[in-house]
């Protein structure tokens, strides 16, 4: 999944061209990068799945962890190829059981992340998926949270990255894995 | 209809789905004994059980689409269908999907609620299945229902992880069979 075009991936593309824009959505200037299209044919599904399984299958990844709502859709094929559990990260209130949680910022005012006690533990492995990375701010409160319960995050793993939005920059120092750019 | 009514009573693997699902007390609200399978999804012995027998119910139907309920249903949703090489179709809380949408409204308790589905995901006659974590009432299957069907689409089946008794035998929604794999688990099994 290099960004040098020779040694692309051949299925990347074939992903790339199923991804829907639509412009100003949800609302004006914003370009949105619509990954249900993706998940319309099922090649491309299956060939985004599998390149993020032959990525992690050999490094010993003990727990993925999804960003609601659309890093459940890439989360737990990846999860259970690889034979790791699924974290679910939620919007507050969602989840049933005793939760810690982690602020981040929006444009405007906050969101929370929330995370079950006792679903990951100290000494896991742990991968975090989500559709897309913009700012990297949720992934950053994702981060923080496998933290603080003693995982150590080994990667983060995006179908699509907006690279001038520097989202990269705010992983705290964990490499991502992206297929597609769009600049 | 229940796993256990369709050939697969004494099934080792409805036992450890059923174990591996937590119950918490009194939440959304007092009174509800929630059906926690984020427990389920920590064992992936179990979520692959899950999985592997819905996937083998299903593969040789000619299912072309599998249309999951947010959120819970983006779980379970995604692996059956790369499985059996559908395609995947997410319903969606109202606002969430961008593009030409249709939209049916639902009963909750207290007021409506609204889901809503992209008009360009489903062919006509496509066949369908719906899939989410669990049915109660069967409003959000009733709606998810309504919505492949006003967009041409036959569905098949509706299939979930958990479901009230009440769902055993022949009951049918919306004159559609539906296909469950466990009861409600009960407070005194330990799990996590």
């Amino acid at each position: 999944m290099s960004r040098n075009k020779q040694e692309e991936d051949p299925r990347i593309n074939g992903i790339k061209t199923k991804i829907r824009v639509v412009p100003d959505f949800p609302k004006k200037g914003i370009m949105f990068q619509d990954i249900t299209t993706v998940l319309l044919d099922p090649k491309a599904f299956k060939d985004t799945i599998d390149l993020f399984v032959e990525r992690y299958r050999d490094k010993n990844i003990s727990v993925v962890a999804g960003i609601e709502a659309r890093g459940f859709l890439f989360g737990p094929p990846i999860a259970l190829a690889i034979g790791a559990k699924f974290v679910p990260l939620r919007k507050p209130k969602k989840l049933p059981g005793e939760t810690i949680f982690e602020e981040y910022e929006l444009e405007y005012g906050n969101d929370r992340l929330e995370m079950h006690v006792g679903a990951v533990e100290a000494g896991d492995r742990a991968l975090v998926v989500d559709d897309l990375i913009a700012t990297g701010g949720t992934l950053c409160a994702a981060i923080n949270l496998l933290e603080r319960v003693g995982a150590e995050v080994v990667e983060c793993a995006c179908v699509i990255e907006l690279p001038e939005l520097k989202g990269r920059q705010r992983l705290k120092g964990k490499p991502l894995c992206m297929l597609v750019e769009y600049r | 209809m229940f796993a256990v009514e369709n050939g697969l009573q004494g099934d080792p693997r409805l036992q450890a789905i059923s174990d591996a699902i937590r119950v918490i007390p009194h939440f959304p609200k007092t009174g509800i004994m929630f059906q926690d399978i984020t427990t389920l999804l920590l064992d992936p012995v179990a979520f692959k059980h899950v999985v592997d027998i819905f996937v083998d119910r299903y593969k040789h139907m000619n299912i072309s689409l599998v249309a999951g309920v947010e959120a819970r249903g983006f779980i379970f949703g995604p692996p059956i269908a790369l499985a059996i090489g559908a395609k995947f179709v997410p319903l969606r809380k109202p606002g969430k999907l961008p593009g030409r949408v249709i939209s049916e409204e639902y009963e909750l308790e207290y007021g409506n609620d609204r889901l809503e589905m992209s008009v360009e995901a489903v062919k006509s006659h496509e066949r369908a299945l719906v899939i989410d974590d669990l049915v109660a009432t069967g409003g959000t299957l009733s709606a998810s229902i309504n919505l492949l069907e006003r967009a041409g689409a036959e569905v098949v089946e509706c299939a979930c992880v958990v479901g009230l008794p009440k769902f055993k035998g022949h009951c049918k929604l919306k004159g559609k069979p539906l296909y469950v794999l466990v009861e409600p688990s009960q407070l005194d099994e330990v799990t996590f």
